[in-house]
């Protein structure tokens, strides 16, 4: 048991490990409607484009996640703009918006000193960084959107399977697209910290495709889907602590080990 | 139910996608309790038409009221059944699940289904023949019993106006007769159907009303006073084939409608 338990004599690691369990909960459940609204482009967009927010913020030595907040916000609702009543597709919107934001937000970092280590931990999590403010951050923004998840349950499940039912209910199908979308950004904003940018698709995406094998209903898919990004986050960090890896690709890789193994203990049951 | 005059008048709409008109100054008026086949050849405008109906494609000009008021000042008017190809038959939702979602328009925004709506929802099922299959996810059905699914939902809506877009298209003849039972519920209700078919034997027989449209109205009213040579010239062109014993003949099968460009289907 000792080996479970002496990474957490450090203050850091207890607050990497529950910001990562936070985090990974936070995205297995917005990364259901990403999966089943075919959104993994959006999310790993949404995610590049909050670099020039984050850089800002940097630079004007503010708080990085209210400046990758306000980033993700704009672009979430641009893209909603761009694309609405189809004038440009919604990925094309996606595709320009994703790459002049990425653009712009390289051409800020690029500008800075401290360049390399920057950017590095921006693009792939600092874990062990998360403040005692951070993880507060982390918490009440998660707590926030798990709520409004929970509340906008039966909303958001008729905009995702059927659009049409939706404006024959009367939906505000559009204020609700929008709101999805402002708490995925938030979701990868919030996630930023613990797997990156770059790796924030992924915990978006792999555990919910995980649950999406293994459960036939939205409410399980979500639960098993939070199950499997905690676990993740927790296996990973361990194998960060003990093999000296960044946290934000052992977290991913075992995301994706639960992954591979669903999918062919489901591929030799069919057999 | 207690809106007594179940109507439903189109105005003069255009309709149609950014500069593209697709139906240009379309009127009609549907009595309360009406049987209506929208009947045109492919890319006429029958799912256009269907979308501006359900109002998820905003009107270019005329308008749409139903009971004497525009379109969007009631809940939980209209039900839609939709296309086959326009469901993601992959997502986790169990057909009572589906059923509940024509629910969601009574239950209140943050309130769970009252005792009242699963009532509905397991009649609506029972009625559709599919209560043995309640508890599987769609894309475990048949095509026929996907098509149920929804016509329960369409029916747990309690609508005061259905719209069903092709539903005879690929169904087997159980769902299809079991199709007509539902409308012929719904019509003792007065509920007015309203139902895009390429099948004019069917709605020749079985509709009391036709709506026949090219890209405009072409004529409306019983299948006797529409289903003339003129007419039927007019919307099929050169896919009318006249025969010397006044038997005619339509050529209209069935490239992919070119109004339709979804993406999903993966019925299995």
């Amino acid at each position: 048991m000792n080996w479970l338990l002496e990474p957490l004599v450090y203050q850091f690691m207890q607050r990497g490990l529950l910001a990562s369990v936070i985090v990974g909960i936070l995205c297995a459940v917005m990364g259901t409607y990403v999966v089943l609204r075919g959104m993994a482009f959006l999310g790993d967009a949404m995610a590049h484009a909050i670099l020039p927010g984050v850089a800002i913020a940097y630079l004007l030595q503010g708080n990085l996640l209210v400046g990758a907040g306000v980033a993700a916000v704009i672009v979430a609702l641009s893209i909603g703009l761009f694309s609405r009543e189809g004038v440009v597709k919604e990925d094309t919107a996606i595709g320009i918006l994703f790459a002049a934001a990425l653009s712009l937000g390289v051409a800020l970092i690029s500008s800075m000193q401290t360049y390399a280590v920057d950017l590095s931990h921006i693009l792939f999590g600092n874990v062990l960084g998360v403040s005692p403010s951070d993880l507060w951050m982390i918490g009440i923004l998660s707590l926030v959107i798990l709520l409004a998840v929970a509340l906008f349950f039966k909303q958001f499940l008729v905009i995702s399977f059927d659009p049409v039912l939706a404006a024959t209910l009367r939906l505000p199908a559009e204020l609700l697209r929008n709101l999805m979308l402002v708490l995925l950004a938030l979701t990868v904003v919030v996630s930023l910290q613990t797997v990156g940018v770059s790796l924030a698709a992924a915990m978006l995406v792999t555990p919910a495709a995980t649950a999406y094998l293994l459960t036939r209903r939205l409410l399980p898919m979500m639960l098993v889907s939070a199950l499997i990004g905690a676990l993740s986050s927790v296996i990973g960090l361990y194998l960060s602590y003990y093999l000296n890896i960044v946290s934000g690709s052992t977290i991913v890789l075992t995301a994706t080990a639960f992954f591979l193994f669903v999918f062919l203990w489901k591929r030799m049951k069919s057999i | 139910m207690t809106h007594t005059p179940h109507r439903l008048e189109i105005e003069n709409i255009s309709i149609g996608y950014g500069e593209k008109i697709i139906m240009r100054d379309l009127s009609f008026q549907v009595p309360h309790g009406a049987r209506v086949a929208v009947v045109g050849p492919n890319g006429a405008g029958k799912s256009t038409l269907f979308k501006a109906l359900v109002g998820i494609l905003p009107l270019k000009s005329g308008q749409i009221l139903i009971h004497g008021e525009s379109l969007g000042s009631h809940k939980d008017c209209v039900a839609y059944v939709p296309q086959r190809e326009d469901v993601d038959w992959r997502f986790p939702v169990t057909v009572s699940d589906v059923v509940m979602m024509g629910r969601y328009g009574q239950i209140g925004w943050w309130s769970n289904p009252s005792k009242k709506d699963k009532q509905i929802v397991s009649r609506s099922i029972e009625q559709m023949g599919i209560a043995d299959l309640a508890d599987l996810s769609i894309g475990q059905l048949s095509g026929g019993q996907q098509q149920r699914a929804f016509l329960a939902r369409a029916l747990a809506q309690e609508p005061h106006i259905l719209l069903m877009d092709e539903p005879f298209t690929g169904v087997d003849a159980t769902t299809q007769e079991m199709t007509f039972g539902l409308l012929d519920h719904l019509r003792d209700q007065h509920v007015t159907a309203i139902i895009s078919t390429h099948d004019l034997n069917l709605a020749a027989s079985r509709f009391d009303l036709v709506l026949l449209v090219n890209h405009r109205l072409i004529a409306f009213g019983t299948p006797q006073q529409v289903f003339t040579r003129e007419h039927l010239a007019g919307a099929f062109g050169n896919s009318l084939l006249v025969m010397e014993n006044g038997m005619m003949l339509v050529d209209e099968c069935c490239p992919p409608d070119e109004e339709h460009h979804h993406s999903h289907a993966e019925a299995k």
